[in-house]
């Protein structure tokens, strides 16, 4: 057993763990942080990125005993004060998901690269979101969801969101 | 009592954003695998490595003493060698179907099927533990080519069956009286100098549906009920299938397909993991969770398309189609999956297309190979017909040197002939192909893209430019139960719906159809909040729970608005009638003077009436209703469709082909879409862009191979390479309308048009791309090396193709090499 | 999905790791950035009974200038090194490679000494590194010692680096004033390089003064195509003369033949990708 305590959408935990535990099954089964997700075994799909100390990541590609010391935020931690991240918020009014399974990892990828690039373009998009794969959407609208939270993100941008969706409860 | 806001304008073509995104964009999710009773126990299927061999030796030892290990299963174990995996969809009563059971008992048919399960408290301890089993085979030869597989004195996958044939399937339009006879229109074309005829083989490879979430199954068997949780599109048909083929009474197994992450016709199935489960829970009286890796998912969920097509067509040289020939040699895998065999037949009736040939005939043989068996992938069956036709129109075009668009049209349906009732005996209730057509070419701008593929092949640019053409239509809403019942399938295509008021006013739709992704919540809320005059937001849908929803047969084949949507029109209707009487006699008028409007029930030529919610709660304390009905507005449906729906269009890609590499890039790709009316036109746009992602990548990207041995070279996402958004372009898709007439909404199904038409426009652009350096056919995936070889030898390069070692770096895991795993990794 | 069980030591200086790294024998693991390692894990291609995580020694992170060259901790991840104004300034053509390997995610935790010491033949930065001339230095219990690139890449997935060492950095000679380009082609955006060919060029008054071509999976190491760079001496960067220099990219090649592309076809793409990267760096 090793011990990682870590703190994942703000809250401290500290933990004994297998040195074998990914940073995903701990999210998931100790944690229960279960809206991150698991797609494949090889760290091309993405499903389960999360923030590291502010930096995307593949929690499948990263032991649980490594994040030890760091700050994850998963999309469970991304809405702030009941309010959805602009991220959240465009992949609604864009429709950028369908099944939802890609879609945690794909706003928390989206997130990074806005952070990086707050205003990419169609190509810069695309390329920024090649680590995570989608099957339901064809990417297009996804695309059109990351720039559309690009303009939401900018300073001073008012948020006309249609039906602003609710974090908790509702359907 | 309550009432809401006012409905203001119609809901129907409203782009509205879905309402079920609020969870999925938040993590707020329950997906199979998110579901951990307290106590479950986990299970692990130790797999067959080997294609076809003997067991002749399981030693579970080792395995049976790790840590946390409850138990190791074989089949004789469980005894449930008798329990055959169910087959819905015999072709004939010829058919030779061998039973598959949960586990492989005495050989394996497949590398990849299951031989033992594990039972540990935890998933890493069940898979520490599988590793310890210790399987000994005697290695059989591996059946794995179709063509070597019919031929006489192949080895066989049953030797009991004595034949790999597991059926043939004919439609003969001469001998059904739908049309003339293929034989004879190709005797005479060939005898007639005023006549061509032009012989294809196409190849539909095999492909994976790859679902972004992995199968899983939870099953609980410690209340009354069984509960079992699966990541299934078909929760319904798995309640009845699953209970039929363990003998568990109907009414003590609940299926619940909690958020089901796509599907695309990869879940529909029932799984010897599902059924695992049920067996095992009920053995260790725990809730069992079996959670498949993705290497797992490829290499054992069911497999698509994997059909060799041999083609022929004629026409007379003014270009007039005269006859089609379809022969399929279809890949069946080792066993027969739940609807495996329904799936090249389906096809059958898509061959002729959008055109009017006099003379068919369809003829499918089913084989058996030691391969991963094969199901329902979208599209299922259509998009390998659409391929064939749109390919070989492409071809004909060369042969008489016309434009591929003119020759369509000289033989496509007008839209003053319909309805039409084509070749193989359906009859195309609406479509206009032309304007389709032109809107595309306009879209396109097609004339534009000639001049400068012509200027391209003039400089001899390095890179040319190919435009792909797809005048596709597909037959969705399965279907009418008859036309099932007919063709051999084991169930009906109805769908039930019921409409409950509640008393405040709100309402509660359950419906069978199953959604996984598709905005069923969405759409349905839309249809129910115009039907009744409610707000959107007052309507919520219930579905995916054999308790809640008891009768229905779930989404697929493009079903869920033409049916299932359709079903709970049905039921809406009922409630307004029941609430109409209700209204009449709390307005003291005569139910014929009642109009019902927006919601509002009002007595013609008055100013009053009774909004839909103040008579639900009438209903609902039942003070005061007419004595001749029940104090209730909920009401049920089943509908039946009476005909498929047809959606259509014309799709056109732009496609650059790097000669130099055989790089092959889609520029530009254009969709015009008749699919009816449109519910949501965010939805339909979504459900088309994705739709064309899955055909494009068949075109292009994706392939499922086996080695020499039978062993499955793409087992990962490393190899089995599904385009990212890097590998695609943005489309521009539009829409025209011809309402559907078989129908009271007019709709005609949107899923899997954009898989049916997409490929074939890919591959006869990349054709068109180098045709005029003599390049004639090439297989998919069009991959750089595949375009590069079909010019090398039209030109006469002969290349020298090396044999290929699948195992080497660079060529797969992570380009991780398993023969040397303890390489340097840092 | 799950790795087998591993004990798991996270030294904090490069002497720990070395210490670990000899007392645990050949079935350690070195992880650094885990980003092929923990796939691998996962399915359970392999079984370490120790993995020694590097993670804890951050002066292995840092990017320097070290007078003619660019010292690059080994740790240093694919992210930092693509931005880096001192990798950018002087190695381009690493730069510009790196932000080429794998996705965002992966480049935040990859780590470019755990990909050169990988070895893989299909990853990209090995070519660079063959063709820049790096300098490796590697650890062990007698002090650290420095082998050239060309001596490091010895086999498929194999280095110079022996039992009981630790690569620590890579240094990088300073291509000042150069202009480079990495050509890379592949399947999907997702796949690895089916070929890809690094190229850095000095040119001086229209002429190629000098020229670095490295290749990508086209043997069982990264490969320098040596009769590309005599063939570019001396030319003008026109399109018939690194066409017919690019001829030459084939010389000493082994390529290997996958699914994806049969050796010839690969050493066409070679040939074929050579120009284009020479052009491409000539502008």
């Amino acid at each position: 057993m090793a011990q990682v305590r870590v703190t994942v959408d703000g809250v401290n935990y500290a933990d004994d763990v297998e040195p074998r535990m990914l940073l995903v099954q701990y999210l998931r089964e100790r944690l229960g942080k279960t809206g991150t997700l698991i797609g494949c075994d090889t760290s091309n799909c993405g499903a389960c990125t999360v923030s590291l100390n502010g930096q995307s990541v593949k929690s499948c590609s990263v032991l649980a005993v490594q994040a030890d010391g760091t700050e994850v935020t998963t999309i469970e931690g991304l809405a702030r004060d009941g309010q959805l991240h602009p991220v959240q918020s465009a992949f609604n009014e864009c429709h950028g998901l369908q099944c939802g399974y890609c879609t945690p990892g794909m706003i928390m990828a989206a997130v990074d690269l806005l952070g990086d690039n707050p205003d990419p373009d169609e190509h810069e998009v695309r390329e920024g979101i090649e680590g995570n794969l989608c099957r339901c959407t064809g990417y297009q609208n996804i695309v059109r969801s990351v720039q559309r939270a690009a303009q939401l993100m900018k300073p001073g941008a008012s948020v006309p969101t249609e039906t602003p969706a609710p974090v908790a409860g509702g359907n | 009592m309550t009432t809401t806001a006012e409905p203001t304008a119609l809901e129907f073509g409203k782009a509205r954003t879905r309402k079920e995104d609020a969870r999925l964009i938040t993590g707020r999710t329950r997906f199979t695998d998110s579901i951990t009773p307290t106590g479950t126990v986990f299970l692990h299927v130790v797999r067959s490595p080997i294609a076809h061999a003997t067991i002749t030796g399981i030693d579970k030892s080792a395995a049976e003493a790790s840590p946390g290990v409850f138990g190791v299963y074989t089949a004789a174990d469980l005894g449930a060698e008798g329990i055959g995996l169910p087959h819905v969809w015999p072709l004939t009563p010829n058919e030779k179907a061998p039973q598959r059971p949960l586990l492989a008992i005495d050989t394996v048919h497949f590398a990849g099927e299951g031989i033992a399960v594990v039972l540990a408290r935890s998933a890493a301890e069940a898979r520490d533990a599988a590793d310890l089993v210790e399987a000994d085979y005697e290695p059989l030869a591996p059946v794995l080519d179709m063509e070597a597989a019919v031929a006489d004195g192949a080895d066989l996958v049953h030797p009991s069956l004595e034949t790999n044939v597991s059926d043939v399937w004919v439609f003969d339009a001469g001998a059904a009286g739908t049309g003339g006879d293929v034989d004879e229109a190709i005797t005479a074309a060939e005898a007639d100098p005023d006549s061509v005829v032009v012989r294809r083989r196409f190849r539909q490879q095999r492909l994976i549906p790859a679902f972004m979430e992995p199968r899983s199954a939870v099953v609980d068997p410690t209340g009354e009920q069984i509960v079992m949780y699966s990541a299934t599109q078909v929760p319904h048909v798995l309640r009845t299938m699953t209970t039929a083929t363990l003998g568990i009474p109907e009414s003590k197994l609940r299926v619940i397909a909690p958020d089901v992450g796509g599907g695309f016709g990869g879940k529909l199935s029932v799984t010897p993991e599902e059924l695992l489960c049920v067996v095992v829970a009920q053995k260790l009286g725990k809730p069992v969770k079996w959670t498949e890796t993705r290497s797992e998912s490829l290499l054992a969920a069911h497999h698509g398309r994997d059909q060799i097509q041999d083609i022929t067509i004629t026409a007379k040289k003014d270009g007039t189609v005269t006859g089609l020939d379809v022969r399929l040699l279809a890949d069946m895998g080792a066993y027969l999956e739940l609807v495996g065999p329904g799936v090249p037949v389906l096809g059958a009736f898509m061959f002729n297309a959008i055109y009017k040939i006099p003379a068919y005939k369809f003829t499918c043989t089913t084989v058996l190979t030691t391969k991963t068996p094969t199901g329902a992938y979208r599209g299922a069956g259509r998009p390998e017909a659409t391929f064939a036709i749109e390919r070989i129109m492409d071809e004909l075009a060369v042969e008489l040197g016309r434009d591929p668009l003119e020759l369509r049209k000289q033989n496509w349906i007008t839209h003053e002939e319909f309805p039409f009732t084509t070749v193989v005996g359906l009859t195309y209730d609406s479509g206009n192909y032309e304007q389709a057509t032109d809107k595309a070419v306009e879209l396109f701008d097609y004339a534009g893209l000639r001049r400068e593929q012509e200027e391209r092949r003039r400089n001899g640019d390095k890179v040319q430019l190919g435009i792909g053409i797809s005048t596709f239509t597909e037959m969705c809403g399965l279907a009418p139960s008859r036309v099932l019942g007919s063709l051999g399938y084991g169930a009906g295509g109805w769908e039930a719906a019921s409409v409950r008021m509640l008393a405040t006013g709100k309402v509660e739709v359950v419906t069978g159809a199953s959604g996984h992704g598709q905005g069923h919540e969405t759409a349905f809320s839309q249809i129910v909040a115009d039907q009744l005059g409610v707000p959107f937001e007052d309507v919520e849908i219930l579905h995916g729970d054999t308790q809640i929803s008891p009768k229905g047969l779930d989404t697929y084949g493009s079903r869920s608005l033409v049916v299932g949507g359709i079903a709970i029109v049905k039921a809406t209707e009922k409630v307004v009638a029941k609430a109409k009487k209700i209204a009449a006699h709390m307005l003291e008028a005569s139910e014929e003077d009642i109009e019902f409007n927006a919601g509002q029930f009002t007595v013609r030529g008055t100013g009053q009436g009774k909004a839909i919610q103040e008579i639900a709660w009438a209903a609902f304390t039942g003070h005061d209703y007419p004595a001749d009905m029940e104090p209730s507005l909920d009401s049920d449906a089943v509908y039946d469709p009476e005909n498929f729906s047809y959606p259509h269009g014309t799709h056109l890609a732009a496609i650059e082909v790097d000669t130099e590499t055989g790089h092959v890039d889609l520029r530009h790709y254009v969709c015009v879409d008749d699919i009816g009316t449109v519910v949501n036109p965010l939805i339909a746009e979504g459900q088309v862009h994705g739709g064309l992602a899955q055909g494009i990548a068949q075109a292009l990207f994706e392939e499922a191979n086996y080695d020499e041995q039978g062993t499955l070279v793409n087992g990962t996402f490393v190899d089995y390479t599904l385009p990212s958004a890097a590998d695609l372009p943005s489309f521009t898709t539009a829409t025209v309308e011809t309402p559907a007439t078989s129908n009271p909404l007019g709709v005609k199904g949107v899923g899997e048009a954009g898989t049916i038409a997409s490929t074939p426009a890919i591959v006869n652009g990349v054709i068109d791309a180098i045709r005029h350096l003599g390049v004639r056919e090439v297989e998919m995936p069009c991959t750089s090396q595949r375009v590069w070889r079909a010019i090398q030898d039209a030109q006469g390069k002969a290349t020298r193709e090396t044999p290929i070692d699948t195992h080497s770096p660079g060529a797969g895991l992570g380009s991780i090499d398993p023969n040397n795993p303890q390489g340097e990794v840092q | 999905m799950i790795p087998s069980q591993f004990d798991y030591v996270k030294p904090a200086s490069v002497d720990e790791a070395v210490q670990a790294l000899v007392q645990a024998g050949e079935d350690a693991k070195i992880l650094a950035g885990g980003q092929s390692l923990l796939p691998v894990l996962r399915l359970r291609l392999a079984a370490p009974s120790v993995v020694i995580d590097l993670g804890g020694i951050p002066e292995l992170r840092t990017i320097s200038d070290d007078g003619d060259r660019i010292a690059i901790g080994a740790m240093a991840p694919h992210h930092d090194v693509l931005r880096d104004d001192l990798v950018k300034q002087h190695v381009a053509l690493l730069a510009q490679a790196t932000s080429t390997v794998a996705d965002p995610q992966v480049r935040h935790r990859g780590t470019l000494g755990g990909a050169l010491a990988h070895a893989d033949p299909a990853g990209d930065l090995g070519a660079v590194a063959l063709a820049l001339e790096a300098e490796f230095v590697i650890a062990g219990t007698s002090g650290t010692r420095t082998v050239t690139a060309a001596d490091f890449f010895v086999d498929y997935f194999t280095t110079a680096i022996g039992e009981g060492e630790i690569l620590t950095q890579v240094r990088f000679p300073k291509y000042t004033g150069w202009t480079s380009h990495y050509e890379k082609f592949n399947r999907t955006a997702q796949a690895w390089s089916m070929c890809a060919v690094a190229a850095a060029l000095r040119i001086d008054g229209g002429t190629i003064a000098e020229a670095r071509i490295g290749l990508t999976n086209m043997g069982t190491t990264p490969i320098r195509a040596t009769g590309v760079e005599q063939a570019l001496v001396g030319q003008s960067a026109t399109a018939d003369a690194v066409r017919a220099a690019a001829e030459h990219a084939t010389e000493g090649t082994a390529a290997p033949s996958d699914a994806d592309a049969a050796a010839d076809y690969r050493e066409h793409l070679a040939r074929v990708l050579t120009g284009r990267a020479v052009l491409a760096a000539a502008g």
